[in-house]
């Protein structure tokens, strides 16, 4: 009987959501749980959605992502360690009118690419950064991040990140937003439902922007879990996100169209 | 009288068997499987089928992608 | 005729990569080559051919911006000095392992570190030897006059697509600074969006409906395909070994003595040579125009009458053991050179000739 009712479910027509075609049939190397797929997943819903995966052209970062190419079914390059904003530059200032965006994590784009980073957003490259901000070096295996928070332990901070020598987690994100030619600033997570649709809609919004052909950086941070490395299964780690994570880098819109829509937090520690 | 139901199939041997749909769905439909697939992982399945709205929400913050979610109204 | 100029080697490079139709340079300033990108920006060709002049905020960011572009299939190429190439190292092997064309200017100054502003060749190994990771190589062209940097541009650019791999033009701090008359060719378009899609269907410039996604990476982690894909490139430089030396010789069928130089050393040399036949010394000069592939067969060829080479080069003797490996032991081969920004004279290589003659007989 039951089984009767599925059968007249599952059809074709029925159908409210599958997986988007412009990812591959490759099953992700991530690990279970991990955000980066379903952060990829959304990026692709985007491009399907505007219609422009012919213009599209995007740039895979060094990190967990490094292979992010064998799963969208889109052009792209896959950059050095920390620099695909300016490989992105390169790109977007010889295709104008091309849609370009980054993915980078946080090693990638805070630590080793930070140079990059700042630059390109402070010539308002007219470019998508994604960055993915899970607070350590997965690929590596859970060492510490730039973004690591304080007193979170990690392989190379096992007796728990010590700002007086390793320095405050940092928040590139309301840095970069200081910056008079970056137009769009966000912080989204991918942690449950809502928060998806929340960060898919501020990447197409963003990934709109440079259609507009208006000069100015977008960036999508996205706060993911690395349950491996934070060594939690995914919905204990999900839920950690939310208690600590949240309160050092609260989501939200910090500007939109050039205009800063919060003040930069700056607390004494 | 007409009723919407929703049904969702899980690509079994791509599922990571994370739990973060099961965790996600608001009817509590899905569980994680006794067995498991040929990566070793324990997948999600639709336990209580007949709870399942058609939400959307697990597919949503599924990290692989292998959930398809059908909804339809039935009499 | 094209059009005659007065202009320094810099210069006459900027304004050939105008009128090679180049899409976009992307640079940082460093001396003694600066007048690169001074003369791109003071022209603005974004006006007239469209071509992107960029300043970036590091070498290491201008040859990844390079990379992106490259990848897209654009004519993009970056210019520095020593210090700056060396930053660039990391890009330049992404680049050779991604198998992107490219052109990538280096006016060599002397070092170590920051050594000297002075000009030198000391970079010879760095350029030919690798520089960055993993096996690779550059083309690399040696320019010796204004003319010549202008011509090897062009010349930089065909090789680098005909082959898909990185060129460099190795000049140096006398080359670059020198005012000397140049023939510019005349102006060759840039290639339109659709152009570049054709000639390059490897480039990434969107994923065209119902066509395979193109992907541009030196990542392969299954190590039997990395193995293929570095058995790929020793085919490619093979064949780029057997096709494309370039080099000229002066005097060379008759000589005794064999005088081996590139770049400014080559003009030195060249005077030499001249001082040394009124003298009655049988000298001659081969001028490696290309320092890889290098003339191998070249020098090999005079091994039947010449008694010995000397390398002239303004270093501690580096390409002198390109020129031993070349010459195998059959005859002796001396290294001759001025270091941290001082050049050899025609009379100071004219006493290292006949030192060296001296040392054999």
């Amino acid at each position: 009987m039951e089984n009767n009712i599925l059968d007249q479910i599952i059809k074709p027509e029925n159908c409210v959501f599958k997986k988007t075609r412009l990812l591959t049939d490759k099953p992700f190397h991530y690990c279970p749980g991990c955000g980066h797929g379903v952060i990829h997943r959304i990026t692709m819903e985007v491009i399907e959605e505007l219609g422009i995966e012919e213009q599209t052209i995007g740039v895979a970062p060094v990190g967990c992502a490094v292979m992010a190419y064998d799963y969208m079914d889109i052009d792209v390059q896959e950059a050095a360690h920390g620099r695909a904003p300016a490989v992105a530059t390169g790109i977007k200032r010889v295709y104008p009118n091309k849609y370009v965006f980054t993915y980078q994590g946080d090693g990638d784009l805070a630590a080793i690419g930070t140079a990059e980073t700042m630059h390109c957003c402070n010539r308002g490259e007219n470019i998508l950064i994604i960055f993915v901000n899970n607070g350590i070096y997965g690929m590596t295996g859970g060492q510490m991040a730039p973004t690591t928070l304080e007193g979170a332990k990690t392989a190379t901070c096992p007796y728990g990140r010590d700002v007086s020598t390793m320095g405050y987690p940092i928040r590139i994100t309301e840095l970069v937003a200081q910056l008079p030619a970056v137009r769009f600033v966000t912080r989204q997570s991918v942690h449950t439902p809502a928060a998806v649709r929340k960060c898919k809609n501020a990447i197409k919004k963003a990934m709109q922007y440079q259609s507009e052909g208006k000069q100015g950086t977008c960036i999508v941070e996205v706060l993911s879990n690395c349950n491996s490395g934070w060594k939690m299964s995914p919905v204990q780690a999900n839920k950690w996100m939310e208690e600590n994570t949240f309160k050092y880098y609260q989501p939200g819109d910090i500007k939109d169209n050039f205009k800063l829509l919060k003040s930069p937090v700056i607390e004494q520690q | 009288m007409s009723k919407v139901r929703g049904a969702v199939v899980v690509d079994n041997n791509k599922c990571k068997g994370c739990g973060l749909c099961v965790e996600a769905c608001p009817c509590k439909v899905l569980t994680l499987s006794q067995k498991v697939n040929l990566k070793g992982y324990s997948y999600a399945y639709m336990a209580e089928p007949d709870k399942c709205t058609g939400c959307t929400n697990c597919a949503t913050v599924c990290p692989d992608a292998v959930i398809t979610v059908y909804r339809a109204k039935i009499d | 005729m094209g059009e005659l100029r007065l202009m320094k080697g810099n210069e006459a490079l900027a304004e050939a990569a105008i009128r090679a139709g180049v899409d976009a340079y992307y640079g940082y300033p460093i001396t003694p080559q600066s007048e690169i990108m001074e003369h791109l920006m003071a022209e603005n060709p974004i006006k007239t051919t469209g071509m992107v002049v960029l300043q970036a905020e590091s070498e290491t960011a201008s040859i990844n911006m390079v990379y992106g572009a490259a990848a897209a299939g654009k004519k993009a190429m970056t210019s520095s000095s020593s210090p700056g190439v060396s930053l660039m190292q990391e890009g330049l092997s992404y680049i050779a392992g991604a198998e992107l064309p490219c052109v990538v200017v280096n006016v060599v100054r002397g070092g170590p570190g920051l050594g000297t502003i002075q000009p030198s060749q000391a970079d010879y190994f760095q350029t030919v030897k690798g520089g960055g990771h993993g096996d690779y190589k550059l083309i690399t062209l040696a320019p010796a006059s204004v003319q010549e940097m202008a011509d090897f541009l062009k010349l930089a650019f065909d090789l680098a697509f005909k082959y898909r791999n990185p060129a460099m033009i190795l000049s140096d701090g006398v080359i670059g600074q020198m005012m000397e008359k140049v023939e510019l060719f005349d102006y060759i378009p840039r290639l339109s969006d659709e152009q570049v899609a054709e000639n390059c269907p490897w480039a990434t410039t969107g994923k065209k409906k119902g066509t395979q996604r193109r992907i541009i990476t030196s990542l392969n982690l299954v190590p039997h395909l990395q193995e293929q894909f570095n058995q790929h490139l020793v085919e490619k430089y093979k064949t780029i070994q057997d096709t494309e030396v370039m080099c000229e010789q002066l005097d060379c069928e008759d000589a005794d003595y064999i005088i081996v130089a590139y770049g400014s050393s080559a003009r030195t040399s060249m005077k030499a040579v001249q001082m040394a036949r009124e003298k009655g010394l049988k000298a001659g000069l081969l001028r490696p125009q290309t320092l890889w592939p290098f003339p191998i067969k070249q020098i090999q060829s005079h091994l039947s009458h010449a008694k010995g080479f000397l390398s002239v080069e303004m270093s501690a003797g580096q390409m002198v053991e390109d020129v031993r490996l070349a010459v195998n032991g059959k005859v002796p081969v001396e290294h001759y050179g001025r270091m941290g920004g001082m050049i050899a004279s025609p009379a100071d290589i004219l006493q290292a000739l006949e030192n060296f003659k001296q040392s054999i007989n």
